[in-house]
């Protein structure tokens, strides 16, 4: 296939304009040793109809979690994605515009910015949203960048029930000589507190706590908030944005800032991106925020407009002295998640949440039934470990009888449950994992 | 515009000593090239500054410029009021001090009106 | 100006639901403690899915796309999205399977990303890829990051600089300042080139690298690329491509032949994935051999059973995104390059070259061309001293383009030209596109010297004129008002 519109004359008539003989002579600036002799080794392009064969047939070779019911999570969740959101992400008005510098023709996307910031905003109980970051965990490495620079101390507090893929983001973000991270042991699958008192001390810039947590488990943000503050640090909240709907908002807890993956608002699974980033913050931090934000101005004529702002912050103003060098982010991701929030409503949202909360609390005794016991004690949203001899049997096991199973923990199985599971998937899940168990 | 009665740096910031405390905003010029100011990032109050140390920063619309300390000793004012009427810079940049300092010694070499209207023009 | 979601709210409106519950119903409140849960309702907007729909509907009115027209931004390379890409990364078979389902039931992502790998490498030269940055100035971290671990693991420790042209898009001093580095600028000379003498000067042992685009924000080929690596290397430093610009020589030349030890390369620019109103894009990293033991972790393996995740990296600067990047927009750039194939990959590239020459060659009467000489895929020219005198600069032409139903140029940079209009027309604009974007362009440049007032006060003809961004600035409203409980 060819995606460019020249007709040979057009072309012919074109050298002539610019005065060389032909498309090779307008490389001739390039040092002649430079100049590649050869094809590339990449093959022969391919029309449509071979090219669908191709990809339908690489994409064939993986099982979806339409084909079999998935209980995997750990940072990417088979939540539903409404129909009507996928329809609209593919108005072509959206996804092939450029960042909007022209606010005059850019109206749309700037409004979708700062609607989709107004959502963040509502959820988290914060005063202030960026205009997206890459992912959760990219988005946790600059926060965490922040409150150092912020603060003025080095330290950052690492809880070890962080997801494993967020604490390796978060030390390649902060590995610098001016920065130190320390990881705050678990306790039954939570914080240790105790370990969390003896670590804080006045070169702490923040801790960061996830919510849920890693193992699916409910922190005690009231007490770590506490903690916290009492000495001097700054709190950051790592969330999940659906379970916003039931739990206590960062905002109600005190947080200094609030980071999480929109991948659940209407991103699908997408093996592993493109997700949203997220960041939140106090409007005392506002001008901390990496990153672009939009704001509402008026135009010539004293319309509401939607414009850039705070730009000044940025690499393409502040250059060497830009404590972020973000640029691209995930609008799109961001419009996504706009859209499931309005498609879903907030009564929906919380439908959702609280499916999820049934389905993983009705498992849990499915799995108790077939003598499968928790790995840790304690209050969960949608997830949960639970202890299995040897996590990548069961998972095969699994696989076997249908089933995509659980994150394989070293001592056990992490299984997740969204609104999209059944009753039946359930027990069924239920029956191979206690027949593994049983050997 | 150039005002008498100042010290100037090349940095574009203005000096104005009175019992022994440096008074420090920035030029006409500086707020000209700037455009209009949307946000003063003020000193840190009671901080140890030498000349030639950035100690704020200034934001427009779409540049930013750096505030540098032409004197050296402690900062023991800052003008807040910048913070919510950052546009007085603009509208009075030889009024609106950023920053006051005690001298810990003498000045540094700065430029008087004269010899800051001839710098502009190089 | 439309109403924003939450001024549409009508409680009791949205009809959505997930149906019947086939378990049981729990109570949170009974279950957990009152610290857990949330305190105050949930304020979201509530409106029905016809008028949601109709919400974004009237968005995407307001918005601007490459489907909508021309969009000649300088380095960004906004060509036309295939639509075809669309249809790849949506089927079930890429767009529904997890990130940490076992590697057997992922063969066919595993093995398109491994040959995605392989393309990258040979069109640039390099002997290893990651995908895993999810746009180009996360690559960019990824590159210096390689650099720096790379100096580090000889107990090289003192290069604690890194060498960047002043023609340099601002995220490379961004860059190495996040990572730790000191920028120390390298001027150009009067042809737009690296200035050789002022690179030997600063090039020493503190230095680990140059960062490097080429050709230039200018458009212009760095002709003494080979000395320029020479030089570098001679000194101890490596030499790191962005490959904003690569559009201009892929299939032409490779970065990793100019000594090149580090690119990054923008998916959602050279190979036509959609910009997305500002991301996602995809920014993956290729090294030579000796760097490939840095790469960020997992990196991909084939043995008998098929790929896998290698995750036993000793030297690895680590993870940069929680999985393995934007898997979808690695999907659709692999469509496009295997709809290319070699010679398609080498035909856009000439294209986008000759439509970058044609332009600059026909605005060369209305319009002062920095450096008029062969450029590679993109120009950069200024607005006359005749316009200036009556006030039109940069910004005010690209103002009135909107009103010429074009998406302007990439204004005010690089920062070495003044005024600076920086045209990138890409391959997948027509004789006939250029052509009438060359009309508008003269009509301004007319315009500006008979009524420049039109210019000065445009756009005219737009759903929006010109926004206070003083306004925005100073006094920042950023999210919508909170509705009166």
């Amino acid at each position: 296939m060819r995606y460019t519109p020249h007709a040979q004359e057009e072309i012919a008539s074109m050298l002539q304009t610019v005065g060389v003989d032909s498309l090779n002579d307008l490389f001739l600036d390039i040092p002649e040793e430079l100049r590649l002799q050869r094809d590339l080794a990449i093959g022969p392009g391919m029309e449509e109809l071979q090219l669908r064969r191709h990809l339908q047939a690489l994409a064939a070779r993986n099982t979806t979690t339409e084909q079999m019911p998935s209980f995997l999570g750990a940072g990417a969740y088979d939540h539903l994605v409404p129909a009507a959101v996928e329809q609209l992400l593919m108005r072509s008005e959206f996804y092939t515009a450029y960042t909007p510098y022209q606010a005059e023709i850019s109206q749309g996307i700037l409004q979708s910015i700062f609607e989709y910031q107004t959502y963040i905003c509502r959820l988290t109980g914060m005063d202030v949203s960026n205009a997206s970051m890459y992912d959760g965990a990219s988005a946790l490495g600059e926060c965490c960048k922040i409150c150092v620079l912020q603060k003025r101390r080095p330290r950052v507090l690492l809880p070890a029930t962080l997801h494993p893929g967020y604490a390796d983001t978060v030390r390649t973000y902060v590995t610098d000589e001016t920065m130190e991270l320390h990881t705050v042991p678990e306790k039954d699958g939570r914080m240790d507190l105790q370990a969390l008192a003896q670590a804080l001390d006045g070169q702490t810039a923040c801790v960061v706590v996830q919510q849920p947590n890693f193992y699916g488990l409910l922190e005690d943000v009231a007490a770590i908030e506490k903690m916290v503050h009492e000495a001097g640090a700054q709190l950051v909240m790592c969330v999940h944005p659906t379970a916003l709907a039931l739990l206590r908002t960062p905002g109600e807890v005190g947080a200094d800032y609030v980071v999480g993956d929109g991948q659940p608002l209407g991103c699908g699974l997408n093996y592993g991106g493109p997700y949203l980033g997220f960041m939140a913050t106090t409007k005392r931090n506002m001008r901390q925020l990496p990153g672009r934000i939009v704001g509402q101005s008026v135009d010539g004529q004293g319309r509401r407009s939607f414009v850039l702002t705070l730009q000044a912050r940025e690499q393409h103003i502040r250059r060497e002295k830009a404590n972020s060098n973000i640029c691209s982010n995930q609008a799109l991701n961001a419009l996504a998640a706009s859209m499931y929030l309005a498609f879903v409503g907030p009564k929906g949202l919380t439908e959702v949440a609280q499916r999820c909360y049934d389905l993983a609390h009705y498992a849990e005794q499915a799995l108790a039934a077939q003598g499968i016991e928790r790995l840790h004690g304690g209050p969960y949203f949608m997830e949960f470990a639970v202890a299995v001899p040897d996590a990548k049997v069961a998972n095969q096991a699994l696989l076997q009888a249908g089933m995509l199973g659980g994150y394989a923990l070293t001592d056990g199985l992490l299984l997740a449950f969204t609104e999209k599971r059944t009753k039946e998937e359930i027990d069924r899940l239920a029956d191979v994992l206690g027949g593994v168990c049983r050997g | 515009m150039v005002k008498e009665g100042y010290l100037y740096s090349e940095d574009h910031e203005w000096v104005r000593v009175e019992e022994g405390k440096a008074y420090i905003g920035i030029t006409d010029y500086a707020q000209n090239e700037l455009g209009d100011i949307v946000f003063v990032e003020l000193p840190e109050l009671e901080a140890t500054v030498s000349a030639g140390d950035q100690v704020g920063v200034l934001e427009s619309v779409k540049a930013v410029a750096d505030v540098f300390c032409p004197v050296s000793g402690t900062v023991v004012e800052v003008n807040q009021g910048l913070e919510d009427e950052p546009e007085l810079l603009n509208s009075e940049p030889f009024e609106q001090h950023i920053f006051v300092v005690e001298l810990d010694g003498e000045l540094p070499a700065l430029m008087d009106a004269a010899a800051y209207e001839a710098f502009l023009a190089e | 100006m439309d109403k924003l979601l939450f001024e549409k709210d009508v409680p009791g409106s949205n009809a959505f639901t997930l149906g019947l519950s086939d378990v049981p119903a729990h109570d949170c409140a009974q279950e957990m403690d009152a610290a857990l849960l949330r305190q105050t309702p949930l304020d979201l907007p509530e409106l029905p899915e016809v008028e949601a729909v109709r919400h974004f509907t009237a968005l995407s009115h307001r918005a601007y796309g490459v489907d909508d027209g021309m969009y000649p931004l300088g380095s960004c390379t906004m060509k036309y999205n295939p639509k075809i890409n669309e249809w790849a990364c949506r089927l079930p078979g890429f767009a529904q399977i997890h990130p940490d389902q076992p590697a057997q039931t992922v063969q066919g992502a595993l093995s398109l990303m491994a040959e995605m790998e392989s393309m990258l490498c040979e069109i640039g030269g390099m002997d290893a890829f990651t995908l895993q940055p999810a746009a180009g100035a996360q690559g960019e971290m990824t590159g210096m990051r390689i650099i720096k671990a790379y100096h580090d693991h000889r107990g090289d420790t003192g290069r604690t600089k890194v060498l960047v042209p002043d023609s340099a898009h601002g995220t490379n001093p961004a860059t190495a300042h996040v990572i730790g580095f000191d920028v120390v600028e390298v001027k150009s000379d009067a042809d737009g080139m690296v200035d050789l003498h002022d690179l030997a000067a600063k090039m020493d042992a503190q230095v680990a690298g140059l960062m490097l685009t080429n050709p230039n924000t200018l458009g212009l080929f760095e002709q003494n690329i080979m000395e320029i690596a020479r030089i570098v290397h001679q000194g101890g430093g490596l030499l790191y491509y962005d490959g904003a610009n690569l559009n201009a020589i892929m299939g032409m030349a490779r970065p990793g032949d100019m000594g090149f030890d580090v690119v990054h390369y923008n998916l959602h620019k050279t190979f036509a994935t959609p910009h997305g109103g500002g991301g996602p894009g995809s920014g993956p990293v290729g090294v030579k051999a000796f760097l490939e033991p840095f790469l960020p972790k997992p990196v991909l393996t084939k043995a008998d059973g098929g790929y896998a995740w290698d995750w036993n990296r000793p030297l690895s600067i680590g993870k940069m995104h929680a999985f393995y990047g934007n898997f979808s927009v690695v999907v659709r750039a692999y469509t496009y390059l295997k709809a290319l194939g070699a010679t398609g990959v080498r035909q856009a590239c000439q294209l986008a070259v000759l439509n970058a020459n044609y332009l600059r060659v026909l605005l060369r009467d209305a319009y002062d061309i920095a450096y008029d000489r062969i450029c590679k895929h993109e120009f950069v020219c200024s607005t006359t001293r005749a316009m200036e005198e009556n006030g039109v600069g940069a910004t005010d032409v690209c103002k009135r383009l909107l009103d010429y139903g074009y998406h302007p140029p990439t204004v005010h940079f690089p920062l070495i030209v003044h005024q600076a209009l920086m045209i990138e027309p890409t391959e997948t604009e027509s004789k006939a596109r250029l052509d009438a974007f060359v009309r508008a362009m003269k009509t301004i440049a007319q315009e500006s010297l008979q009524t420049p007032e039109q210019v000065t006060t445009a756009p005219h003809d737009t759903v929006i004129t010109r926004v206070d961004e003083v306004r925005a600035a100073r006094n920042p409203v950023v999210a919508a008002q909170q509705t009166e409980a």
